[in-house]
């Protein structure tokens, strides 16, 4: 009992350590990539991150790519008039000193033609790109179906 | 079944196209995760609160989930005789086998609800909720829909809608004053 009870205190700490890295390119840094649980390989998973440019110039991301999708894509959730839709975002917007959230309810990944079932505690890399910065590659761990994103210490909105 | 048509045939013009018909004019009949028939006249005198959505959605539908499980927990046993129902606006893919996968990660107090295209089209006009169908290149599909939680008394009138951007804070006073 023991045991198992210590097991699943590294893991939580493991896994909250894995969503929590900042990795930084030039003047963006990227941090917070999650994911949640999806119910076999056929439905679409999604992509959640938090990027931040200190910099003085504007950048933009313009796609993103995972091996643990087919088909990865940006998407932005739009309610209007109370209906929700989900077109496709050619690029979201990452202004110079302004951090930019890929968060529920708004702009977010969405992860096609999964090569397998996101379980949760699984993580897989997925690399984002961006029109001036270039490319970088962030782990995303996969949470709950429940959850609203991962748990950091410093991750106060 | 006269009484009924009579009532609502009185009772649709007047209403318009916004406000959603009280749950005691409802004539839907769906089928729920354990493959059980619902109709409405089995929510009678419990408050109700309903939001339309289907699994194959990635963000808005497990979001409101999770937002409505933490509403339920926060109200504790006096959410107990809620009806809470996730209606899928998507019945060819949901199954009642595959909402029940997927509500089973969330409050068990959720039911999911499906039915025939005919059957799903008839609840999503009673509650006037708007859903439609958008091809992607890849033969894929994924759904628009109204995307606001439903609330209800228990005498069946329309009491609120939760907005998907409303603050939280503001949810759980709107669902407490159905429960009384």
């Amino acid at each position: 009992m023991k045991h198992l009870l210590l097991a699943a205190t590294l893991s939580l700490t493991a896994s909250a350590a894995l969503a929590c890295e900042t990795v930084t390119l030039g003047d963006l840094s990227v941090e917070h990539g999650w994911s949640k649980v999806t119910i076999g390989a056929g439905r679409p998973g999604v992509f959640y991150v938090s990027i931040s440019n200190v910099g003085a110039t504007d950048d933009a991301l313009v796609g993103i790519s995972t091996p643990a999708a087919g088909m990865p894509m940006l998407h932005e959730t739009v309610v209007k008039d109370g209906v929700a839709s989900m077109p496709h975002a050619m690029s979201i917007p990452v202004p110079a000193g302004q951090s930019v959230q890929l968060s529920p309810g708004g702009y977010h990944g969405m992860l096609m033609g999964l090569t397998a079932a996101l379980k949760e505690g699984d993580s897989f890399p997925v690399t984002l790109s961006f029109e001036k910065a270039g490319e970088v590659t962030v782990n995303v761990e996969v949470l709950s179906l429940r959850a609203e994103g991962p748990d950091c210490a410093d991750a106060g909105q | 079944m006269l009484g009924v048509g009579a009532y609502r045939t009185r009772s649709r013009p007047a209403l318009g196209a916004v406000l959603p018909v009280p749950i005691s004019e409802m004539t839907w009949q769906l089928t729920d995760e354990k493959n059980q028939r619902v109709r409405p006249a089995d929510w009678i005198d419990r408050p109700v609160m309903v939001f339309f959505g289907f699994t194959w959605c990635p963000d808005v539908c497990p979001t409101t989930l999770s937002d409505i499980s933490l509403w339920l927990e926060e109200l504790g046993a006096e959410a107990d005789r809620l009806i809470v129902a996730l209606i899928s606006v998507d019945p060819e893919r949901d199954t009642p086998d595959a909402l029940a996968a997927y509500v089973g990660n969330f409050d068990p107090r959720i039911l999911g609800l499906t039915g025939t295209a005919d059957e799903v089209a008839r609840a999503a006009s009673e509650f006037r909720v708007t859903y439609r169908r958008v091809d992607k290149d890849d033969g894929d599909y994924t759904m628009d829909h109204t995307a606001g939680v439903f609330l209800f008394y228990p005498d069946g009138r329309f009491a609120s809608i939760i907005d998907f951007h409303d603050d939280r804070r503001f949810a759980v006073p709107k669902i407490r004053r159905t429960l009384s």
